[in-house]
């Protein structure tokens, strides 16, 4: 059983603090070249195709504030 | 703001995983890859699958997590330093059909509350105690906290921490698990997927445990505190793999 | 019939605890009062009441338990005497910041430090002027009598709850541990968890149900929040000024003398105003019973007729500067007292009076 994923960054509470990214087993989550209006660079959905919707980033998120989709492929 | 792209994938159908209903809006003060945001996670996580929210009352410490009652929608007390296990006492012997759990960290519980811990461990209080050991003191500023371990550097020991000025790390899960009124004493982390999974299912134990009237369940998750170990998010977990979970190694130490 | 037994201080308050449907007691042992709680366990009431005691760990952890509770809306209630008392000061000053209701009892021993187990009145200041930091009062009562004693658990909690802050029974050694008869009261029933939802839902931590989250804290990091509490604070305080005093008087229609005393030394002082007025002194006697909110205006009140005051004491002299405050320089202020567990009898305090007032 195959899947693809998707995740949704708010991108405004986003700390930057990279801990989804290094817990991220498909590279889809990089931190983005720009920052919120807090002055954090943000997680974003970098490699779109890659995401199985494992959400391992949602799970170690300390914000809360990754939502992850998947469906059957 | 979201980073929506045209995707066919994010529809409400395809949900795997959001945030808690039982978390606030409210944005946390916790630094960024601050591990008191996950572990608040997972409990109002637990929370909302036992569906007790009506019925649960937290008691946050004085330490990082003194706004603990900002982000987990719930009611809360707020103790004084050390005190969460003497409220907790009195309020689930007056009300012991509700759930309640203390929230703590490394000063409140294992310095300053040594003998509230203690003592409402031995008398078996039907209550959680969920204490975060980072091995310093967070808001205050990087001192030195009973469980930092030896030759750490914080703010009252710059040159590192030294056995005969400082005495040792203390390791109270373990003094706990000794006394008869625990029944459930575990160290767990939460800087990874598989940690994060493991300490929430300790936590719902605990929780399941107090209508049991087993006696005290006592999770100490081993943290990290990245802006006062003066490393960024994911090297403080990984020098926290590295060097705190040999002297606090993850696992039950009593399961009754 | 009212039910009447001979009872010590310290076990009246431990039956009328039981009787005023009091939810929990959690305290430690310390002399000159330990037979609250040993009454309390003897007696049982968690089998009849449902009432919960504890013996805590220390004075910091009982009177964190009150917190905990009075958080929940529940009647609970310690004692201990001075020098435990100094250890829940913390937690009394929190309570009053987080604005919780609750009673603590202070059989009040000799000390500073370790002290003795005698008798003294040296925590007036302790209890009337704020022992824990910051500006706040408790409502405090004294207590002269054994049915005082039991009468005031009453009290305390009524006014503890009607103004949501800490209460307290302001006793000593000796009161606490001699025998009177008491009478005890009808018991009062202990309110449902249903009841306290309702009647202090707003405030207390129930358990979110129906409602929005509670949280109990005294933290408030912005000045001017912090400000708002303080100016709450001190509007409940100047109206329980206004409203709350109690006090007794004692031959002071025409008196031209007046001694002011409470507790213990208000007892005695009824004998030396009985042999004042055998030897012509006119000689009256007030018997502050609220210490806060303290009997400003009645001492004022009764300047106009006076001569002198003595303020009779079983400390250094410390209720004698509020009655200073009151008096602002209109009539000599004097003072008698014996420190350190030291009873002072009838007479003395007679001798006393005599010689500072030269007669």
């Amino acid at each position: 059983m195959a899947f693809k994923g998707a995740v949704v960054v708010d991108t405004e509470k986003c700390k930057g603090c990279g801990v989804c990214i290094a817990n991220c087993p498909t590279d889809t989550i990089a931190l983005a070249n720009k920052v919120n209006s807090k002055g954090y660079p943000y997680a974003m959905m970098a490699n779109p195709d890659n995401c199985i919707g494992c959400a391992n980033c949602a799970i170690v998120c300390p914000d809360s504030v990754i939502t992850v989709y998947k469906v059957k492929i | 703001m979201q980073t929506t792209m045209d995707n066919d994938i994010i529809k409400p159908e395809n949900l795997v995983y959001g945030k808690s209903k039982v978390l606030t809006d409210t944005v946390m003060h916790y630094c960024p890859g601050c591990t008191h945001g996950v572990v608040h996670k997972i409990i109002a996580e637990v929370i909302e699958e036992m569906d007790i929210q009506d019925r649960t009352i937290g008691v946050c410490p004085v330490g990082c997590a003194v706004f603990a009652y900002k982000y987990i929608d719930i009611d809360w007390q707020q103790a004084a330093h050390g005190r969460a296990p003497a409220l907790a006492t009195a309020t689930k012997r007056l009300y012991p059909d509700k759930y309640v759990f203390t929230y703590q960290g490394d000063g409140d519980l294992a310095s300053i509350g040594t003998a509230e811990i203690i003592h409402a461990c031995n008398r078996g209080e039907n209550i959680v105690v969920i204490f975060i050991n980072n091995a310093i003191y967070g808001m205050t500023g990087g001192q030195m906290a009973p469980t930092t371990l030896l030759g750490m550097k914080t703010a009252t020991t710059p040159y590192g921490r030294k056995a005969e000025l400082n005495g040792y790390p203390l390791k109270i899960t373990e003094l706990v698990a000794q006394l008869e009124g625990t029944c459930y004493v575990t160290r767990q982390s939460a800087q990874n997927p598989a940690s994060v999974r493991k300490a929430k299912k300790a936590i719902r134990k605990a929780f399941e445990n107090t209508t049991q009237k087993k006696g005290t369940s006592f999770i100490e998750i081993v943290a990290a505190c990245n802006s006062n170990w003066k490393m960024a998010p994911v090297k403080a977990n990984k020098w926290m793999e590295e060097n705190m979970f040999p002297f606090y190694p993850l696992g039950d130490l009593k399961d009754r | 019939m009212a039910e009447k037994l001979l009872k010590k201080g310290n076990e009246a308050i431990a039956l009328a605890a039981i009787r005023y449907g009091v939810d929990g007691y959690f305290g430690y042992p310390i002399t000159p009062q330990s037979e609250v709680m040993e009454t309390l366990m003897e007696e049982m009431p968690w089998e009849t009441t449902g009432m919960v005691v504890l013996q805590a760990e220390s004075e910091t952890s009982s009177i964190n338990m009150l917190y905990g509770g009075a958080c929940c809306g529940k009647k609970v209630m310690t004692s201990s005497s001075s020098p435990g008392i100094s250890l829940m000061c913390e937690g009394i000053s929190y309570m009053a910041g987080s604005e919780l209701p609750c009673l603590v009892v202070n059989v009040t021993r000799g000390g500073p430090g370790l002290g003795t187990i005698q008798p003294s009145q040296g925590d007036y200041f302790q209890a009337v002027k704020g022992g824990g930091h910051g500006d706040y009062k408790t409502i405090v009562l004294a207590p002269a009598s054994v049915q005082e004693m039991y009468d005031f658990v009453g009290t305390g909690f009524d006014l503890a709850f009607k103004y949501r802050m800490p209460a307290m029974i302001l006793s000593d050694g000796a009161i606490g541990q001699m025998m009177e008869k008491v009478e005890l009261r009808p018991q009062v029933q202990r309110l449902t968890d249903k009841e306290i939802a309702e009647k202090y839902g707003d405030w207390a931590t129930t358990g979110k149900s129906g409602r929005k989250a509670n949280f109990i804290s005294s933290l408030a990091l912005e000045a001017r929040d912090m400000e708002q509490i303080n100016l709450r604070l001190q509007a409940k305080y100047r109206l329980i000024e206004e409203t709350e005093v109690l006090f007794e008087k004692h031959l002071c229609d025409d008196a031209e003398y007046l001694l002011v005393a409470f507790g213990s030394s208000a007892r005695i002082c009824e004998s030396t105003v009985e042999m004042a007025r055998s030897k012509g002194i006119r000689m009256g006697l007030l018997r502050p019973i609220t210490l806060f909110p303290f009997p400003t205006r009645i001492i004022q009140a009764m300047l106009p007729q006076l001569k002198g005051i003595m303020s009779v004491e079983l400390s250094a002299g410390q209720m004698v500067e509020d009655i200073r405050l009151a008096v602002n320089g209109a009539v000599p202020v004097e003072f008698f007292g014996k420190m350190g567990g030291i009873v002072f009898s009838p007479e003395e305090v007679l001798n006393a009076f005599t010689a500072k007032f030269n007669l």
